[in-house]
């Protein structure tokens, strides 16, 4: 089986709207979405959620006042300042280490495992589909991202379908890194202005760095050509393939907001035709 | 005070808001890149660097002589960083989140402290603006004590306008905790309303008062706007959808440079915000305007 995983490093390149495209695209496949922190990809598949389960990971310190002296030091070894004078923890700065629970003499620090998010198997009008959501201003969003990838896979064998088409996070962090390991390919998503250069660089830097062939297209192409030919040119001296130019097209925002795929809306309109061009050369190169 | 300038979701113009606002104001201004995984706003501020600074996290280092082989170091380890596999400690430094439990439960002293580089922090200035930004190590996956190291350079006095990264998880919180205001750039796109109301869920667990600028504002529909009046959240500045903008963007120019008419709509961003946090709650000020 073959997974190939749409980053972009910068944010709001066109990820998901293209991810969804390819969705209509190929064959058999497995949809994925690891974005876990702000995940859209559910907003153009309409998932009939099959099954829902708890995503838990972590701990949170809880202090027990009966049972706490209030010695400080806990508040002493805290390396996050997450417990304040009246002994009472933070659970945002809390980072889960554990330390004021191991050592704490009056074994007064509570220490119980945090639900922090959900995650789900579905049916879509494009095959099955795996997805996550982190909650609020949780930790562990890398752990969420491998389980779903996992599940992901999982479907993937069971249902005898050969691609696992996975829609990453922004960034080169945690969730990023987490999306990387074992991919067949990624496929990077550019935007031919100064900011999306610089970090487009960065993450085909993080690709090379986790040995993941990488693969280039550029969204917007005629908004900026210059930048648009820098990036290519980048992307040709680090053996980074590029693999399609599409052009600026409103339609990408007109199915969206009527949460249609690309081709659901205007399978004619230029944006498409690129989109469909560019498949092509993305499933020859994973020899789909 | 602190003005955090968030988003949920990606490329709504965080850093258009933060750069062009930060140089259309006077007076003692200060803007930190927080998205510290794709820092931007250097490229658009083009500041003239005057400190690099690598920032380190503190890991373990083990002196085998020492080490009997107890275990108890990993025992407490959460994130299993450390671990005894056969005759020997494995330190996975990469995994580690300095908590310093391992050197305090090791009844040896055989953990001493060693470093991992994080990223780097530059600080420059441009006219009046001083600047900072961090910007993490290729490979690195903690971003959080890189993002709290760049705010170590806050100054309480003036005003410090904060780049926050995209998303709702530790790295967007460690980029707003402790604001006075968020915020928040969004789109009117179903992608850009879901995300945003993700964004205002982590504003209100911190329980700090928000307010919109909708970008690109006549490419969606009307849902974002709806959102925001049922919440009661002030939509403080429209940016319409406009050819120029985005070929200026696309070069690294600031909006305020290339179409200087919008300096003053950023200087009436501002005095938005403070009569906002002047009047008391945002509610109070919404509720008075309706």
């Amino acid at each position: 089986m073959k997974e190939l995983v749409v980053i972009s490093g910068k944010g709001g390149t066109g990820k998901t709207s293209l991810l969804a495209a390819f969705a209509y695209l190929a064959k058999e496949k497995v949809l994925c979405d690891a974005d876990v922190d702000a995940a859209d990809l559910h907003l153009l598949m309409a998932p009939r959620v099959l099954e829902k389960h708890d995503f838990e990971s972590g701990h949170t310190a809880v202090i027990d006042k009966d049972r706490c002296t209030e010695c400080g030091l806990c508040r002493e070894l805290c390396q996050w300042d997450a417990i304040d004078e009246t002994f009472v923890v933070d659970s945002i700065e809390c980072e889960g280490c554990g330390v004021c629970h191991y050592f704490c003499p009056e074994d007064a620090v509570d220490f119980p495992l945090n639900t922090c998010g959900e995650w789900f198997l579905s049916e879509t009008r494009f095959g099955p589909m795996a997805h996550a959501s982190l909650g609020i201003a949780e930790e562990n969003s890398g752990k969420l991202v491998s389980l779903i990838r996992q599940e992901g896979k999982k479907l993937a064998e069971e249902k005898g379908l050969n691609l696992l088409l996975t829609d990453g996070p922004p960034g080169i962090g945690c969730p990023v890194i987490a999306s990387l390991g074992g991919a067949t390919a990624v496929l990077i998503v550019a935007e031919p202005t100064v900011s999306g250069r610089h970090d487009m660089e960065r993450v085909s830097e993080l690709a090379a760095f986790f040995k993941i062939p990488a693969m280039v297209c550029i969204n917007k192409f005629d908004l900026n050509p210059e930048e648009g030919q820098a990036i290519e040119a980048f992307a040709r001296e680090r053996d980074v393939a590029v693999l399609g130019r599409i052009p600026f097209d409103p339609v990408f925002t007109h199915a969206m907001v009527q949460g249609k795929t690309l081709f659901e809306f205007n399978g004619d309109s230029q944006g498409a035709v690129a989109v469909r061009k560019l498949w092509e050369e993305v499933s020859g190169r994973l020899e789909l | 005070m602190i003005l955090s300038v968030a988003s949920g979701k990606g490329g709504t113009g965080k850093t258009t808001v933060a750069t062009n606002l930060a140089l259309s104001l006077s007076g003692d201004v200060q803007l930190l890149d927080c998205d510290v995984e794709e820092p931007n706003a250097h490229l658009f501020i083009r500041p003239a660097i005057e400190d690099v600074q690598t920032i380190t996290a503190a890991v373990p280092d083990v002196d085998m002589s020492k080490c009997t082989l107890c275990g108890k170091c990993g025992e407490v380890c959460q994130f299993k960083a450390i671990l005894v596999i056969g005759e020997t400690v494995l330190p996975f430094q990469e995994l580690c989140h300095s908590c310093k439990g391992c050197i305090r439960a090791c009844p040896e002293g055989a953990i001493t402290e060693t470093t991992r580089d994080l990223g780097v922090i530059e600080r420059g200035r441009r006219n009046g603006v001083s600047f900072v930004t961090g910007k993490l190590r290729i490979g690195e996956a903690m971003s959080p004590p890189l993002i709290r190291a760049v705010r170590d350079f806050e100054r309480p006095e003036g005003l410090t306008i904060i780049d926050a990264p995209p998303g709702t998880s530790c790295p967007v919180i460690a980029s707003m905790k402790g604001a006075d205001f968020v915020l928040l750039v969004t789109e009117p796109t179903p992608f850009g309303l879901h995300d945003l109301k993700l964004a205002v869920g982590a504003v209100s667990i911190l329980g700090i008062p928000c307010g919109l600028v909708i970008n690109r504002s006549d490419m969606g529909d009307d849902r974002v706007r709806d959102y925001a009046m049922e919440q009661g959240i002030p939509i403080l500045m429209e940016i319409p959808f406009d050819r120029r903008i985005a070929e200026a963007y696309s070069k690294g120019e600031l909006l305020v440079e290339a179409l200087p008419e919008w300096k003053e709509r950023f200087q009436a961003l501002q005095q938005r915000i403070e009569r906002l946090l002047d009047s008391g709650t945002v509610e109070e000020e919404t509720s008075a305007s309706e």
